[in-house]
């Protein structure tokens, strides 16, 4: 058992180690506000890729409405929070939580219309989807129309974004290691010899879209009030697009690979901006080029860990996985 | 009365727009049903076209006929040379990298003609006097005309040409089984290149008949008709010819009444309504051929 106990304390200890350092950071003014705000979207997208990687990489079901979910969850969560008047840090809470179960509710209803197809049928109905969200949304009047939802209180601080996203990527990698998240990968492998021996296709295929819709609207939540403006033009099809890169660069099946693959696009376009008209064309050049030299991704389907990185290996049968 | 003239009206202009929706459909059917690929630049050789044409015009000042031939040219090579260069080192990976290159090479190319031509919309010079026809209290404009007929005319064109010439029989071998074709002596990627060259041209045609239609261009001019079109095609089933003809023409149809009796700013979501129904009601599209699964 104590050798078991070993690989949580490596990464428990890893984690509070990158937030102290971040902490630390911010405290003595290295990272200043600008850089904060990076950290803070690198957080939001985490929790994007994470989640899109729950449903396109290991459901196998390639999904290009995510923002459609991601702005449900905003939309909803500003809202909450406008009718509200809770302290702070509850309040966002209760916003975002509210945000993931709406955006939930419809990826259950969108779910189970769309994932009856597959391939590329699957991902443009759910690009229809996210249209039509978006075009809703632009239409009505609670959400501020064209003009945008002004004014939401800018709770999400970077506390809150480092240990949101932390939990949200350890339910998904708890998921993905239990049962469950075993019956959805066979889903992926093969849809026809899962349902052979006893999986519940539909359910599950139903059950990891919607979770991962929930954890989009999460994130659109901490969106929201970290911009505190929100704009039915930023929750387009390109947006979709950006989190489906991130997953993909990251490699599909790997939730390390989605968190390095963030990290390092939503800091690119910043280290671009001195190049700044050359910006996108670099941008689309090396995407280009990544995906004709590594089409799997920077890590494909493994992981990147740190107890094998320290070769402390519970035992042997582990290993061999 | 006022009612019929004003039905027929905007069945004529969803005809108009339809047309043009169904050019630019067949080059996304035509690359699908060769390479299985969801050609998302294809968009942005439309813009291409539009923006080639808008040069000949402007700058070189050259003659209608010689502008749209140089266009199509253009938009020809620079569709064989995007296969060549960002698709073929793919075509064995993973089908959604290749989708991503495909997103790339749209990114690349926007930004790569924002980068020449500046973010700020252009007028379309007039190359045609536009008048109106009246047939009753019907007006139709001539340019609706033209771009009807060139488009059927187009259409049965490529229709006669994937049907009786030896090359288009070589693409129906190439789409129904890559490697069976090969083995028959075809050469695959002459017959791939000739696919995304038909397609791109049929697309700067398409380019320059909607910058005629609505005279102002951008470099992310594509983006909005690629995708209708792009759906249009997946409405027809995708990878089949006439279906992406009648995809076209549907879509083009329901906008066009959407923004005539319902609202113009729901115009996108009933057609992305329309989309869900057809995919919910027949999963492969209006032609689309029902393959069984076999364990």
């Amino acid at each position: 058992m104590k050798s078991k106990l070993k690989p949580y304390i490596i990464n428990t200890v890893a984690i509070i180690f990158t937030y102290v350092i971040l902490i630390l950071l911010m405290q003595t003014g290295i990272i200043n506000s600008y850089y904060e705000g990076i950290v803070i979207s690198i957080g939001i997208n985490i929790i994007l890729a994470t989640s899109l990687n729950l449903a396109t990489g290991y459901l196998g079901q390639l999904a290009l409405g995510h923002a459609g979910f991601m702005a449900i969850g905003a939309y909803a969560s500003a809202i909450c929070t406008s009718m509200m008047n809770l302290p702070d840090l509850l309040q966002l809470i209760v916003s975002i939580l509210i945000g993931g179960i709406f955006a939930g509710i419809f990826g259950i209803l969108i779910g189970i219309p769309a994932l009856r197809l597959k391939g590329d049928y699957l991902a443009i109905i759910t690009l229809g989807f996210g249209e039509i969200i978006r075009v809703v949304i632009l239409n009505m009047k609670i959400t501020g129309g064209a003009r945008g939802f002004r004014g939401i209180l800018p709770l999400t601080s970077f506390n809150s974004v480092f240990w949101i996203t932390v939990i949200i990527v350890l339910i998904i990698y708890t998921l993905i290691n239990s049962r469950h998240g075993r019956a959805i990968i066979s889903i992926r492998e093969d849809e026809i010899a899962s349902e052979a021996v006893g999986i519940n296709t539909t359910y599950y295929k139903i059950f990891a879209f919607s979770l991962a819709a929930f954890f989009a609207g999460i994130g659109g939540g901490l969106y929201a009030h970290y911009y505190t403006v929100l704009d039915p033009a930023s929750f387009g099809f390109m947006r979709s697009i950006e989190i489906l890169i991130i997953v993909v660069l990251g490699g599909m099946g790997s939730l390390t690979g989605s968190i390095v693959a963030a990290i390092i696009l939503t800091i690119l376009p910043q280290l671009l901006l001195d190049f700044s008209d050359y910006r996108m064309l670099i941008y689309s050049i090396l995407l280009i080029i990544m995906m004709i030299f590594r089409p799997q991704g920077l890590l494909g389907k493994t992981e990147f860990s740190l107890t094998k990185l320290f070769k402390i290996t519970p035992n042997n049968k582990e290993r061999s996985e | 009365m006022e009612g019929i003239i004003k039905f027929l009206q905007q069945l004529i202009n969803g005809i108009h727009v339809g047309s043009i929706y169904a050019l630019i459909a067949l080059g996304y059917t035509m690359v699908y049903g060769i390479v299985q690929l969801i050609n998302f630049a294809h968009g942005d050789i439309i813009m291409m076209g539009a923006f080639i044409a808008f040069i000949s015009i402007t700058v070189l000042k050259l003659p209608i006929i010689l502008v749209i031939l140089i266009s199509v040219i253009f938009c020809m090579i620079s569709g064989i040379l995007i296969e060549k260069i960002a698709y073929k080192p793919l075509r064995n990976s993973p089908r959604i990298s290749a989708l991503i290159t495909a997103i790339g090479v749209s990114l690349f190319l926007e930004n790569l003609f924002m980068l020449i031509f500046t973010p700020n919309p252009k007028p379309f010079p007039n190359v045609l006097k536009v008048y109106q026809i009246n047939i009753g209290n019907l007006q139709i404009s001539n340019l609706t005309i033209i771009t009807i007929v060139v488009s059927v005319i187009l259409m049965i064109g490529l229709d006669f040409f994937v049907k009786h010439t030896k090359t288009g029989k070589a693409m129906r071998a190439v789409s129904e089984d890559q490697g069976a074709a090969q083995l028959m002596g075809i050469n695959v990627n002459t017959t791939i290149s000739v696919t995304f060259a038909i397609g791109s041209a049929l697309g700067a045609i398409g380019g320059i008949l909607y910058s005629i239609a609505y005279p102002v261009i951008d470099p992310f001019m594509g983006i909005m008709p690629g995708l209708k079109a792009f759906i249009a095609a997946v409405l027809g089933g995708i990878g089949i010819i006439p279906g992406a003809m009648l995809g076209g023409f549907i879509m083009g149809i329901a906008e066009s009444f959407t923004k005539g009796y319902i609202s113009s700013q729901l115009a996108d979501a009933v057609v992305f309504g329309i989309l869900i129904l057809v995919l919910s009601i027949k999963p492969s599209g209006i032609f689309g051929k029902n393959i069984k699964e076999k364990v």
